[in-house]
């Protein structure tokens, strides 16, 4: 796919592939992300420096699991449910799992309806995506209930093994869900603005003064995902661990 | 692509096939947990499951496939650093094991 930008003669230039590709846009004097708008970028470099944020959590987690000499506490039984009488193994995270992947599902539409200029369907779509998250944070503000009220979890301690588990628990997943709660707001604030039609009307936004366009919904979108991503490494080293 | 298109547009087919795909690998790595998968074969099926899943959300959701090399390179290339801080951590950890087994358990060499 040949890829082409726009020029001032109004003859779009294309432009080179491959690595070819990556050495003339970054050395073109011009801005390095072609075709990208610069909110994106923006976000994108934003989610680079969450990611090794989130890095330090989970390899600062391993190595404290790594090197304690107490048994750690095992998750598959710490975060059980009892259903029927019968006690499921991490049932609850995994219904968080999928409550979470399919808000990443329905923002993904919202993005491509957005972009089609559909604002009832990415209205629609952004709200079932907060609706998501917002359920996700619940469920995690009772698994949070359940074990420290009822499993006497603390972040200095707990009956059940290495006292680091509660530090890195409360830390991670904590941090984990204010990112999704400040995600829910962010699409409330979103869904806003494509029902009023500020995203077709170029309306500026309240803080920022920039024209409304549908890129925000795809820039939101990024957020989400990567909101999306973590769990899945969380999900993979601290509970499947 | 010499007619632009304003951003990403992709069919909504793509999404809801990743979708599902997500969801079965979910349930794939939920199922290693449920049927006590150990050793080995418990880690590689976990990092295998979670590695496809990440890839298929950055690839596809977050439109990384269709970006410029440009822009893939510049956020994908220096999150490999992160293998040198994981390494590092882990060398850490089995030093303070070993000396915590040394000086605080000495039941345990």
């Amino acid at each position: 796919m040949t890829q082409a930008i726009g020029t001032s003669t109004g003859q779009p230039l294309a432009l080179p592939e491959g690595i070819q590709g990556i050495v003339a846009d970054w050395s073109s004097d011009q801005r390095a992300f072609k075709n990208v708008p610069w909110g994106k970028a923006m976000m994108w470099i934003f989610l680079l420096s969450d990611t090794f944020i989130f890095s330090c959590f989970l390899i600062s987690y391993m190595t404290v699991r790594m090197s304690t000499t107490e048994p750690w506490p095992n998750p598959s039984e710490v975060f059980g449910l009892e259903l029927f009488g019968k006690s499921i193994p991490l049932l609850l995270i995994a219904i968080m799992t999928f409550v979470l992947i399919s808000s990443s599902g329905t923002m993904a539409m919202a993005v491509k309806f957005g972009y089609e200029k559909n604002r009832k369907m990415t209205f629609i779509l952004l709200l079932c995506t907060a609706a998501l998250g917002a359920t996700f944070v619940g469920m995690q503000a009772f698994e949070w209930t359940k074990l420290i009220l009822h499993e006497g979890i603390r972040p200095w301690g707990n009956p059940l093994g290495a006292a680091q588990f509660g530090s890195v628990f409360f830390m991670i997943t904590g941090f984990h869900g204010t990112h999704v709660s400040i995600g829910v707001i962010f699409l409330l604030i979103t869904a806003t603005k494509v029902i009023r039609g500020d995203l077709d009307h170029e309306r500026p936004g309240f803080m920022t003064g920039r024209k409304g366009k549908y890129e925000i919904v795809e820039i939101m979108g990024l957020y989400w995902h990567f909101v999306d991503l973590v769990w899945v490494f969380i999900f993979a080293v601290f509970y499947l661990w | 692509m010499a007619a632009h298109v304003e951003g990403q547009q992709h069919p909504i087919g793509i999404y809801l096939k990743i979708w599902g795909l997500l969801f079965v690998l979910s349930t794939a790595s939920y199922l290693v947990d449920y049927f006590h998968f150990q050793g080995y074969l418990r880690w590689f099926l976990i990092i295998l499951f979670m590695l496809l899943k990440a890839g298929l959300i950055v690839a596809v959701f977050m439109h990384m496939l269709w970006e410029r090399l440009a822009l893939m390179y510049a956020i994908l290339v220096p999150t490999v650093l992160l293998m040198v801080l994981l390494g590092i951590g882990a060398l850490e950890a089995d030093y303070t094991f070993l000396t915590r087994g040394v000086f605080f358990l000495k039941g345990l060499f």
